[in-house]
């Protein structure tokens, strides 16, 4: 079941006008979005360690899929995952101080930003390698709780792993509940999709009968209503591939960002952000502020927090 | 009964008791049973615990460690122990790792079971003991099989330690009789340890060398520990741990005496050998004669032929070659 969708394009920006959202939509999106500002900015001022991998541009996708997954739902996020943390518990605080290595840190500051995991959410960070374990816990799920699924994120970047046959392969074969959402944002690190990946994503999911859903909207409401049936039949033990069309608006990680202006343009022309903001004014401005001053707020506070502690023998 | 039977049990056992445990494998169905027959009866007795997979040692792995992760037991199967390399990732970035970089410990019951060894003329890909490429890895336990150790105790240990472990199974071993089957040596348990004397009890009392090997390599440190007695009145002890790593070597120490020897069939260089000669030499340095002296396989591959695997192989008379050089010093 592979749909296809050819946007209209606005004047200004890259869609047709975008549904006014609800409230907690809207301060979700926003949260997102200057969570992962002040992340850069951080970095830029020298005060996180190691590496970090933004979602801007991409903060619809768990926030479209948020009310499609309930708590009993497993959630496996991958290296660009602050956005499905949020989407998931809300916990600006934990996340950026498990980033920060301060104390409150969702898993003492050992997983930083790529290796978390809180109740039934998981993230790690090496490419396809968590769709096996959500096979293994589709199965599970399947058989002693049945209604329940494993979602995991994957990007474009990710189909040139072996493993993500083998899980696809065994989800189909063995009926599981596995929702697989790719965010094809056109770019794996600094590769092009178009240098490093041979047909399509529908293509490779239809070779394994699992179906596959493609949403190029940034639209939350309208990607929601188009994939609740489907994510029901999930559910019933029918594996799916949701495939996001979105747009990598940052670098790769913090400042290794190579791609040609026009590039950065078409992306920047896509955003959600600005795309609302022209849309609804009066909404946006309204959450917008507010949501850049709680993370800011949030940053403050968590940087004079001592550091996380942790004994390599726990 | 033969150690293959003492381990099929020892799964039925492990299925009867434990109603979160699953196998999975390639071929592990009946009527085939496994490429060993070790799973035999098995999916006929639980057809919903025991999965047959696709040959794909990674994506099974990783199935394995996502039931694991939803708090079932999970025992998987390699056919062969050299396609663990396959499930590298799985096992080193994933299990390994899941256990403690989230800050707390997250307990998997995960048993990988991984036939190994030579000796049956499979060839250079199917004969390997991979043992050496996983020493060393927080998270990760090795357990070997061995016919002094009844395999319901060691899945039992495996799958309470609550982190992923990798057993080795010398594939010889499935058709070679549990317990101590030569007449001049007699086995017991200290703990985990094996340990195998002489049965005169003045011999057994004061050896003159000390063997250490894992489970698959013991029957070829007897036949050796054998001829030396017989042949030459030199009179030595075997201790066979249960765990290879991480190695529990204050329970060796008081077994050594001031000659000891680690014999195992994989090759030399980073090897589980060096990993028991280094705890030996850091405990007991003052206490031996010279250093710990290794025994290997050929540095080769593992040729198809019978004449010529031999050739590569550890044996026993290289064993008993090598307690000779080490007694001259």
């Amino acid at each position: 079941m592979t749909e296809t969708l050819t946007p209209a394009l606005g004047p200004a920006t890259g869609g047709p006008p975008l549904s006014r959202l609800a409230d907690d939509d809207l301060e979700l999106l926003l949260l997102i979005r200057h969570f992962e500002l002040t992340l850069l900015q951080l970095y830029g001022r020298g005060e996180l360690n190691g590496t970090t991998h933004t979602c801007l541009g991409q903060e619809y996708v768990p926030v479209a899929l948020r009310p499609l997954l309930g708590p009993a739902d497993f959630v496996f996020s991958n290296h660009r995952g602050h956005g499905h943390y949020l989407a998931r518990f809300g916990d600006a605080h934990g996340l950026l101080a498990e980033i920060m290595g301060r104390e409150g840190a969702v898993c003492g500051g050992v997983g930083g930003s790529q290796h978390i995991h809180r109740d039934r959410y998981l993230s790690t960070g090496v490419q396809g390698e968590s769709l096996p374990v959500a096979a293994g816990v589709a199965l599970h799920l399947r058989r002693t709780e049945p209604g329940a699924l494993a979602c995991v994120h994957i990007g474009d970047g990710t189909w040139g792993e072996g493993a993500v046959y083998e899980a696809l392969n065994m989800a189909a074969l063995w009926d599981l509940p596995l929702l697989v959402v790719v965010e094809n944002n056109g770019i794996a690190q600094s590769t092009p999709t178009a240098a490093q990946m041979a047909g399509t994503v529908a293509g490779r999911a239809a070779a394994f009968g699992v179906d596959h859903h493609l949403v190029v909207s940034a639209d939350v409401d309208e990607i929601r209503t188009g994939l609740a049936p489907l994510v029901a039949r999930v559910r019933e033990g029918r594996p799916l591939v949701v495939e996001f069309v979105t747009h990598r608006l940052g670098p790769h990680s913090k400042g290794d960002d190579t791609r040609p202006p026009e590039a950065v343009r078409a992306a920047q022309e896509n955003d959600w952000y600005a795309r609302y903001a022209q849309d609804h004014p009066e909404h946006f401005h309204r959450f917008d502020g507010p949501a850049r001053a709680l993370v800011r707020g949030v940053a403050d506070e968590v940087a004079a927090r001592p550091p996380s502690r942790w004994s390599p023998c726990a | 009964m033969r150690v293959a039977e003492n381990l099929n049990a020892a799964l039925h056992g492990l299925l009867d008791d434990d109603p979160t445990a699953y196998v999975l494998g390639e071929d592990v169905l009946d009527p085939y049973g496994g490429a060993f027959k070790v799973t035999k009866g098995l999916s006929t007795r639980f057809p919903d615990r025991v999965i047959t997979t696709p040959i794909s040692e990674g994506g099974l792995t990783g199935v394995a460690a996502g039931l694991a992760l939803t708090g079932n037991t999970a025992v998987a199967e390699i056919m062969f122990g050299d396609f663990a390399a396959l499930a590298f990732d799985q096992l080193c970035n994933f299990a390994a790792k899941s256990v403690s970089m989230y800050g707390s410990r997250l307990p998997l019951r995960m048993i990988v079971r991984c036939p190994t060894g030579g000796g049956r003329g499979y060839g250079p890909t199917h004969s390997q003991s991979l043992q050496k490429h996983f020493v060393g890895m927080p998270g990760l336990a090795l357990y070997e099989m061995s016919p002094f150790h009844d395999n319901r105790d060691v899945l039992a240990a495996m799958a309470d330690r609550g982190e992923p472990c990798l057993f080795f199974e010398d594939k010889v071993l499935y058709t070679r009789p549990m317990g101590q089957a030569d007449p001049l040596f007699r086995a017991r348990l200290d703990g985990d340890l094996a340990v195998v004397d002489p049965v005169v009890p003045e011999l057994a009392a004061r050896p003159d060398y000390v063997i250490v090997t894992p489970g698959g390599t013991a029957h070829r440190a007897l036949e050796a520990m054998r001829s030396l007695l017989v042949e030459e009145e030199i009179s030595g002890r075997l201790l066979v741990p249960s765990r290879l790593y991480p190695l529990d070597v204050e329970a060796l120490l008081p077994h050594l005496g001031e000659v000891v020897l680690v014999a195992e069939e994989g090759t030399a260089g980073g090897t589980w050998g060096g990993e028991v000669a280094h705890l030996v030499h850091q405990r007991i340095w003052e206490r031996l004669r010279g250093p710990v002296r290794l025994v290997h396989s050929a540095a080769s591959v593992i040729p198809t032929a019978a004449h010529l695997e031999r050739e590569v192989l550890l044996t026993a008379s290289a064993i008993h070659h090598a307690v000779r050089e080490a007694l001259r010093g």
